[in-house]
């Protein structure tokens, strides 16, 4: 997928404290991590990395949104303009009787559209191949990964290694 | 993490388990060579669904004649059945959901599986009304879409189609929701695999990678989604009450009829997650994972839902008195004491009268009671509908109408044959993907793992008698 190599110096954990710890006295020593993998979410990492909270529930409430309309207005042209029906003695325009459409494809339509947007930005999708540094990334090891594509991986190998990695290796990806 | 856990907190994963066991314990179920029991229990099944299936094309071919409904009784069958089904699918999404919103870390247990039987469940729930509309080839018809036929729209001011919407909202977000969270745990399949075995795992992975970004989204995206099948679980039930409840059928035309179908959803879909995951905990040893403290709290669940479904009925006999409407006084008479009082008796029974055991801890313990328990709450739910539906249309209006419903052979076959569709999905899943959240369980173990656990409970109970003994120094 990618177009150049990567090659990438990466070190594995065996705990989440650990990943902690070695994530903070990266920052401190100013060195640029690339990623860092888990079998499970660390709690706590993502202010150290610099994430910043995932905008996937804005996409949620915008698609939610989409459902609602669609429902509403869609319901509103069939029954008031394309073929008005009387049914039950309810008049054309009859909200009260369309809520539980409007909900479901509230709700549909935001499931829908953030499990997409989910999979795209994080390019994955059936049948993607995403690179894997190491298989116990997905077992019991933590991982922390620098890149060292243009420069000489020592460095971070001592780093790794100074701060208790029990694996260090480098990948080209 | 070594989280701070109360020490009364009951361990939530037994055996001293390492990340490392986690997998290796987790993953195992798919990876050997199917057991004896399973390729028995899937034989029968093969063959339950086989029959589902001859039973269903001879209702397509033949049509709905060979069903014993008649002018009186319209629904029999086939409608109390997609209505247990339906119920039945409740459960998971409620653990996997609700239970998440609320922070309860038991569910990391029972989710995965729960999920798994909610699409399954749905998916024979989805059957019935697609089959007892008679001519299956143009069910499409319920669909809005522009048509050559006027364009002739649905009703969508009528609860039929409302069912239609919820349901099919309901199964894709339940699948939805079930794969995401599935994800990472194929991709820890896929890391121990090889060949052909990983080839396949590595397309079903989607490409997961582990990353921090990743994960956080992943968080991101469960909550979120567990926020909107929360109100669309209560909402699915409430709408199935409304094909009964906005008719002019005395038995059926009440406004209690929503919460009262939503408890006793919740209710079967315990009963049923039960029966399947002490079984499941047993042939696949996950008795670590699936402990005793997460039948305890599940038995707990029943026993409220159950106590609710108890309250309701006795409110609908109430009202049906005090209303002094003739009409409904007799629909609840002819429930309790008409030609079906056995469906009744067998209803309060089990859904009332037996769940009230579990006030007993012993009882809410012990794997035996509950797994009969279970199974009879799923009989009592299934009279239930039974009785709403049968029973309240077989003595309608007109007594020179009044008729009686036995099934014929055909529509006991279809529902044995949704048994077998139930099974026969339920067995490929244990085969084929982790029965319970591997990821989510490492996420706990650390807080709610016995070793853990035991080590907070030691040290508070050595701070207590500490603090004790100051104080008598100093006293």
């Amino acid at each position: 997928m990618s177009v150049a190599n990567k090659n990438i110096v990466y070190g594995l954990y065996d705990a989440p404290e650990q990943l902690l710890s070695a994530v903070k006295e990266a920052n401190a020593d100013h060195l640029d991590i690339w990623d860092v993998f888990s079998p499970f979410p660390v709690h706590g990492l993502d202010p150290l990395l610099g994430l910043s909270e995932s905008r996937l529930h804005i996409g949620g409430f915008i698609f939610g949104l989409t459902g609602t309309l669609t429902a509403f207005l869609g319901i509103t042209w069939i029954f008031t303009r394309d073929w008005p029906q009387i049914f039950g003695g309810k008049p054309y325009f009859s909200i009260p009787a369309w809520i539980p459409i409007i909900f479901e494809l509230t709700v549909l339509f935001s499931a829908i559209g953030m499990v997409l947007t989910f999979f795209i930005v994080n390019g994955q999708g059936p049948g993607v191949n995403n690179p894997i540094l190491d298989t116990r990334i997905t077992d019991d090891k933590f991982c922390l990964a620098f890149d060292a594509t243009d420069e000489d991986g020592g460095k971070y190998r001592a780093f790794l290694e100074k701060t208790g990695a029990s694996v260090v290796n480098e990948k080209s990806i | 993490m070594s989280a701070i856990t109360s020490p009364i907190r009951e361990p939530l994963v037994q055996g001293n388990k390492s990340y490392h066991d986690i997998t290796v314990d987790l993953c195992t179920p798919t990876e050997r060579t199917p057991t004896r029991a399973w390729v028995i229990a899937f034989i029968i099944a093969v063959s339950a669904l086989t029959l589902g299936i001859v039973c269903i094309l001879i209702t397509i071919w033949v049509g709905i004649g060979t069903w014993n409904l008649n002018r009186t009784i319209g629904w029999g069958w086939d409608i109390t059945n997609f209505v247990w089904w339906i119920g039945i699918g409740h459960a998971g999404t409620l653990i996997s959901a609700i239970l998440l919103l609320f922070r309860q870390k038991w569910r990391t247990g029972v989710n995965r599986a729960a999920e798994a039987m909610t699409i399954f469940a749905v998916m024979c729930a989805a059957l019935f009304p697609a089959i007892h509309v008679g001519r299956i080839w143009i069910v499409f018809y319920f669909f809005p879409y522009p048509n050559t036929r006027g364009p002739l729209w649905p009703n969508f001011d009528s609860p039929l189609l409302w069912d239609l919407f919820a349901i099919s909202t309901y199964f894709i977000v339940s699948l939805l929701f079930w794969y995401t969270g599935l994800i990472p745990d194929f991709a820890t399949v896929r890391d121990r695999a090889r060949g052909l075995r990983q080839k396949i795992y590595s397309y079903v992975a989607f490409g997961w990678t582990g990353s921090a970004k990743h994960w956080q989204r992943h968080e991101s995206l469960s909550l979120i989604l567990a926020g909107l099948a929360t109100p669309l679980v209560l909402s699915v039930h409430t709408i199935v009450s409304f094909d009964f409840a906005t008719s002019v059928i005395p038995g059926w035309h009440t406004t209690i009829f929503p919460p009262y179908f939503v408890a006793g959803a919740v209710f079967s879909g315990f009963a049923m997650v039960q029966t399947l995951m002490i079984i499941t905990r047993k042939v696949l040893n996950l008795q670590d994972y699936i402990t005793r403290a997460h039948i305890e709290s599940m038995n707990k669940v029943i026993l409220v839902t159950g106590t609710i479904v108890g309250v309701a009925y006795l409110t609908e006999l109430f009202i049906a008195w005090y209303s002094g409407y003739v009409y409904e006084q007799f629909a609840f008479f002819n429930r309790a004491l008409g030609p079906y009082w056995w469906a009744y008796f067998g209803m309060m029974t089990c859904n009332v009268l037996s769940p009230q055991l579990f006030w007993f801890k012993k009882i809410r313990r012990s794997i035996t009671w509950t797994f009969f328990m279970a199974v009879f709450v799923n009989i009592g739910m299934w009279f239930e509908r039974f009785v709403i539906i049968a029973t309240t249309l077989a003595r309608d209006y007109l007594p020179s109408s009044w008729s009686f419903y036995v099934p014929s052979m055909i529509e006991v076959g279809i529902f044995i044959g949704t048994l077998g569709i139930f099974f026969t999905f339920f067995l490929i899943f244990v085969r084929v993907a982790p029965v319970v959240a591997i990821a989510e369980i490492k996420h706990i173990v650390t807080s709610a793992g016995n070793q853990y656990v035991d080590d907070n409970r030691d040290h508070h109970e050595e701070l207590v008698a500490e603090t004790i003994q100051k104080v008598e120094q100093e006293s």
